[in-house]
């Protein structure tokens, strides 16, 4: 304990006219000090990150223009599916890669809910790639591949979420390309039929 | 009834196990904090599932803010020096000694190069005003563009540190096209691989990832 010992014993007595000093207690009130410490940690504990934020890594497919068009690693439609980011993180899919320029394919509008929104589809896409594998449409090597299309008006946040779904659904191959003005002309052409502002 | 008569016991405590342990605590939090280091914006990063840790050192951070703004930083100050160095000479800014102390020792830089000089030259104050009205490192898709300033950071901050990893801190509302410009500049530089800084979120039940996440916890 924090006292000293005061009782001093052993002192030869003191004669009847001397006057004893007053003992004083050596106890001290810690209880301002406590105050204060937890002050204290109440501070610290609020300023402190004690998480550091975390990163995301992404691969970009090399590109080289060099690379004729030939040579490049040719996707079969039937593996893929297109995401299209829009505004209000809306978000449009289609089969394939669109790369079909007689029929324009079909626009189904979805979002990032976590059900019903793009997970599930990416899920019963990769499912029915699984089930054509099964069937031999398919080489073993095929692989689920998703095209990310963020239009202008999508935000960061966005592209986040999608890469993230990536990452959740094991995805391994996709990639960010550019949207063109067609595909930007569909999604306008859909929410105009369905009376989206 | 004969009554039970209690021993009367004080009421002081004494407070200095108390006061040990608080003070115990106050120091381990006053070690463990780390104050965040002075950001010219305040930017809130999406959330993603992504687990890896930003590496310590070595590392370029650009930030985007909501406006769309970048803002360029490495963290080295020895590098940083060198950098500034660098791009004095190539880009003729005429920078005196002083200025070049002052970007060593300063945070990310959001201003064109024809302001540098004066954003370095300018009181701690003005700087943040500054920045408040900054127009953010000029950008582009293409790293040819002479106009795209962003890509000379880049290209300088590389030559002084090779071995920099580039990390992305761009706020959830920035829009796509701001931060496609940095895309397509480190792309431009052959960069294909990079960070994006996010948050932590758990992972959704039941996707591929928990499965992966639950059979590598049991490995």
């Amino acid at each position: 304990m924090a006292e000293m010992d005061t009782s001093s014993s052993g002192g030869h007595k003191k004669g009847p006219g001397v006057k004893k000093g007053k003992k004083l207690s050596t106890r001290i009130d810690l209880t301002p000090m406590v105050d204060l410490g937890f002050l204290l940690i109440t501070f610290f504990m609020y300023t402190t990150t004690m998480s550091k934020p975390k990163t995301m890594e992404i691969n970009m497919p090399y590109k080289d223009p060099n690379l004729k068009i030939e040579d490049q690693t040719k996707i079969k439609a039937s593996t893929a599916i297109t995401i299209l980011l829009s505004k209000n993180h809306r978000v449009y899919y289609y089969e394939g890669l669109g790369q079909d320029s007689s029929k324009s394919p079909e626009y189904h509008a979805t979002n990032f809910a976590p059900k019903g929104g793009i997970r599930d589809e990416i899920i019963s896409k990769q499912k029915a790639v699984e089930e054509l594998k099964r069937q031999g449409t398919l080489g073993p090597k095929d692989q689920t591949t998703i095209l990310i299309k963020p239009d202008t008006t999508s935000t960061y946040d966005d592209l986040v979420n999608i890469l993230d779904e990536m990452s959740i659904n094991d995805v391994r191959v996709y990639a960010i390309v550019d949207i063109s003005p067609i595909e930007q002309e569909n999604i306008h052409t859909t929410e105009t039929e369905n009376g989206v502002k | 009834m004969p009554k039970v008569k209690l021993p009367r016991k004080s009421t002081n405590i004494d407070m200095t196990a108390m006061c040990d342990v608080a003070f115990l605590l106050l120091t381990f939090f006053m070690l463990a904090t780390k104050f965040k280091p002075d950001e010219p914006v305040v930017v809130k990063t999406p959330n993603s599932i992504s687990e890896i840790p930003i590496p310590d050192t070595d590392i370029m951070l650009l930030t985007v803010d909501p406006k769309g703004r970048i803002f360029f930083s490495i963290d080295n100050q020895i590098k940083r020096r060198t950098l500034i160095d660098d791009i004095n000479q190539v880009k003729q800014l005429g920078l005196t000694d002083a200025e070049k102390e002052l970007f060593k020792k300063g945070a990310s830089i959001g201003v064109p190069f024809a302001q540098l000089k004066s954003y370095l030259s300018a009181s701690p104050e003005d700087q943040k005003k500054m920045n408040d009205a900054a127009s953010g490192v000029p950008a582009d898709t293409s790293v040819t563009n002479p106009n795209n300033e962003l890509a000379t950071w880049i290209e300088g901050a590389r030559t002084t540190n090779p071995r920099l990893r580039i990390c992305i801190k761009a706020d959830g509302d920035a829009s796509y096209p701001n931060v496609q410009k940095i895309i397509r500049t480190l792309e431009g530089w052959k960069i294909f691989r990079f960070n994006l800084i996010t948050g932590l979120k758990a992972v959704p039940y039941g996707t591929a990832a928990y499965v992966m996440q639950q059979g590598g916890r049991s490995k």
